[in-house]
């Protein structure tokens, strides 16, 4: 029972989408986690008492920064094939997105591998391990939360289950690709170029 | 009318013997429920019982404390229950009470079915509700295998390298840790839901600039959630890996540092009060021009001041920290900005005294607490000037002076808001008015109380006596005042029983409400008490601030003299 009287003939009401609000909401928040980790990991730059130093065991990973960035536009070449309904320009782009993204995750395992079999560098080594650890896992741990949401919509879009009417949902969690990749910029920046 | 015969949150109207295959579906319905007025009375339920809980616990800290020499709680206990009372009354009880009111309101002040999106909501309040048991579990299961439990007692901020595996050992720091994550989290959630209802989910005309204050209020406090909790979740990830990985974050030995869990901790907790305030102002919003018979003086500038409060509280976090140490230039800063949050705060308490003034007052229950507030947050307010005076502080931090400040703002002004809110709005959610003799019972003890604890403890604080301490020599001069203060604590006890009391007993026994029974002006009062599951059986359309004044003066509405 709304006792408000509906009036007609107002103006047109059209408000944002609430998943992208929500979803850079969402962004908004996770950007004060990544910024404690990355100040935490500024202040602490040469502040380790014991080797390894990071001049001495990092090695630049172009090869993986340049994947990730270029997935970034593979998944924005997706979303405007959805757009236009061509569902299988689609899946491809996307399907590449999550090639890209796994070659990143990949490449991550190596450099770790060699940092904790060949360099013994561990978390509680020494401070540079504990702050590098945490910073790069807490972003490859968004690339992985990623990954296993592009793999499941991958999954229903070859099931015929994703339609050119899903393509602001499919925008909404594209946001959230891009956000990983621009904190990989700030990251990289920090920890191989600052840092090192 | 056919709305009031549905099944509707709050309200049982199941026949009186039920069998228990009723019952369980009862409480099935409870726990599955993604309705947003339901999920907004879980939170005020769970946000009351552990205001019990806490109160218990601050309650025994002051038999403690009563007399020079007591041994009522062991030192530890006491350790424990300051720890716990802390973080039990920021965590488990205002935000958990805050987000009740805007997960039951904000949807009904913008005329729309539910929240963005319900079963995140619901969602966000398990988190939250779990986070709080597992950190009361700590009691029992605190020390892991050692055999006792044992709760944290680390203060609740928690200052490294205290809470390092080395000097807290066993397991409660980590269940500490772990329940704060898992909350925050679940307010995250929370946040996240509010912002989205009120951004996209406002029924038609309802403008930003015609949103009733007590949603303005919540989405800066969402949006203020968003970068105040989450640095708090990154701290207590640093902390659980520090003590279960061996990291070296907060490890002096290993080069870390323990100031920069202090910035950390203080970046969330100063932001954190006027997370927890702003909502109070919100409810001051709404019931202060309904009961003054006025609109609200000033609205363009309360919404600018509220997001001006939003802005300075980021930086004034270490103000908790001038005894740490900092360069003269960081506590000049520091000083500065944090008499800068006087100004927007200063505008709000003018436009309620403005809204006040030459309006018809009605000294029911809601009005009287939202009174006693503004005059104590005014002196909260002040005190807080002194306290953000560098010198002045070094002098009084950690003394009782801070306790005052900092109680005068949290129970002084969010808790007799608080307070103030159910009074206002428990006839919406149940269909029944809360008693207004026990309500004015409650009122003055609680005043009364109020004044007698807070007021003196100034006064131990300017004698030195430090927050903190389990007991004290009798030659100190405090005696006589800590009595009083105790006094004071047992009557806000006995006034927050009658309180209880009056929830449960009006729920049965109180006088109809109808649906309008304060003669309001927000959207919610245009809905049946309590209001159905769908909440507007057809969408409203709103022309003004106030749609429902311009309903009820169709020769004299609003939207002629609004712009």
């Amino acid at each position: 029972m709304s006792a408000i009287p509906v009036s007609v003939g107002m103006e047109r009401w059209e408000l944002p989408s609430r998943g992208r609000v929500a979803m850079l909401s969402l962004i908004t928040g996770e950007s004060a986690i990544f910024t404690i980790f990355v100040v935490a990991y500024i202040y602490y730059i040469g502040n380790s008492l014991t080797p390894p130093y990071p001049a001495q065991v990092l090695e630049i990973p172009f090869f993986n920064t340049v994947c990730l960035l270029s997935s970034s536009v593979t998944i924005w070449l997706a979303e405007r094939q959805i757009e236009r309904g061509k569902m299988r320009a689609f899946a491809a782009w996307w399907a590449l997105t999550i090639v890209l993204g796994a070659i990143f995750i990949g490449g991550t395992a190596m450099e770790w591998h060699k940092l904790i079999y060949i360099d013994g560098l561990t978390i509680r080594t020494n401070l540079f391990g504990t702050t590098f650890y945490s910073l790069v896992g807490l972003h490859a741990t968004h690339v992985g939360v990623g990954l296993i949401g592009l793999l499941t919509i991958l999954l229903f879009t070859l099931t015929g289950h994703v339609r050119v009417e899903h393509s602001e949902r499919i925008q909404v969690f594209a946001l959230y690709w891009h956000f990983v990749d621009a904190v990989w910029v700030v990251v990289f920046t920090v920890v191989y170029i600052v840092g090192r | 009318m056919a709305d009031q015969t549905l099944p509707i949150a709050g309200v049982d109207i199941t026949p009186r013997r039920r069998s228990t295959a009723q019952m369980l579906e009862w409480l099935h319905g409870w726990v599955v429920t993604v309705d947003h007025k339901r999920l907004g009375i879980l939170y005020m339920v769970y946000g009351i019982f552990f205001l019990l809980v806490a109160g218990v616990e601050a309650l025994a800290i002051r038999v403690q404390l009563a007399w020079p020499g007591m041994h009522f709680l062991s030192p530890e206990t006491y350790n424990e229950f300051f720890t716990m009372h802390g973080t039990t009354m920021v965590f488990l009880v205002g935000m958990t009470i805050i987000f009740g009111f805007g997960n039951y309101l904000v949807p009904l002040m913008i005329g729309a079915r539910d929240m963005a999106f319900p079963r995140l909501n619901a969602f966000s309040f398990w988190l939250t509700a779990f986070g709080g048991l597992l950190l009361y579990y700590s009691f029992i299961g605190g020390f892991g295998l050692y055999g006792m439990g044992a709760a944290p007692d680390t203060t609740w901020w928690a200052y490294a390298p205290l809470t390092e595996k080395a000097f807290s050992p066993g397991h409660a720091v980590d269940y500490w840790a772990l329940s704060l994550i898992v909350m925050g989290f679940g307010t995250l959630g929370t946040a996240i839901n509010v912002i989205a209802t009120t951004l996209s989910m406002r029924c038609r005309g309802m403008t930003l600039l015609r949103m009733p204050l007590f949603v303005w209020l919540m989405l800066v406090t969402s949006g203020l959630t968003l970068v105040t909790i989450t640095p708090l979740t990154a701290a207590q990830i640093m902390l659980t890996i520090d003590r279960y990985l061996g990291g070296h974050f907060f490890d002096t030995q290993a080069g870390g540092s323990a100031v920069v869990w202090a910035h950390f901790f203080w970046i969330f907790g100063h932001p954190e009060v006027y997370v927890l305030v702003l909502p109070a102002f919100a409810i001051a919003n709404e019931i202060i021009p309904v009961f003054s018979r006025k609109a609200i003086f000033g609205y363009p500038a309360m919404v600018a001041a509220s997001v001006g409060i939003a802005f300075v509280s980021l930086g004034v976090w270490a103000h908790h920290m001038f005894t740490i140490g900092m360069t003269s230039v960081g506590n000049t800063f520091f000083v500065l900005s944090t008499m800068l949050v006087g100004i927007p705060t200063g505008i709000k308490i003018f436009n309620w005294l403005a809204t006040l003034w030459g309006g018809k007052i009605r000294f029911a229950p809601p009005m009287l607490f939202c009174l006693a507030f503004l005059f104590q947050f005014l002196l909260a307010g002040l005190t807080g000037i002194m306290l953000s005076v560098a010198p002045w502080d070094w002098q009084l931090h950690n003394s009782y002076f801070v306790i005052a400040h900092f109680h005068y703002v949290l129970v002084g002004a969010i808790v007799f808001n608080i307070f103030a809110g159910i009074y206002y709005w428990y006839p919406k959610v149940t269909g029944r008015m809360l008693s207004d003799t026990l309500g004015k019972w409650h009122f003055w003890l609680f005043l009364i109380g109020f004044h007698l604890t807070f007021d003196t403890m100034h006064f131990v604080g300017f004698l030195g006596m430090p927050r903190s301490i389990y007991t004290y020599e009798p030659d100190r001069g405090w005696n006589t005042l800590n009595f009083w203060i105790s006094v004071g604590g047992m009557i806000q006890g006995i006034a927050v029983l009658i309180f209880a009391w009056n929830l449960v007993h009006s729920y049965f026994k109180g006088k109809e409400a109808g649906n309008d029974p304060w003669d309001a002006w927000t959207l919610e009062w245009a809905v049946p008490s309590p209001p159905p599951v769908y909440n507007f059986a057809a969408d409203p359309v709103v022309r003004s601030r106030r749609p429902l004044w311009d309903l009820k003066h169709p020769d004299d509405p609003d939207w002629k003299y609004e712009a």
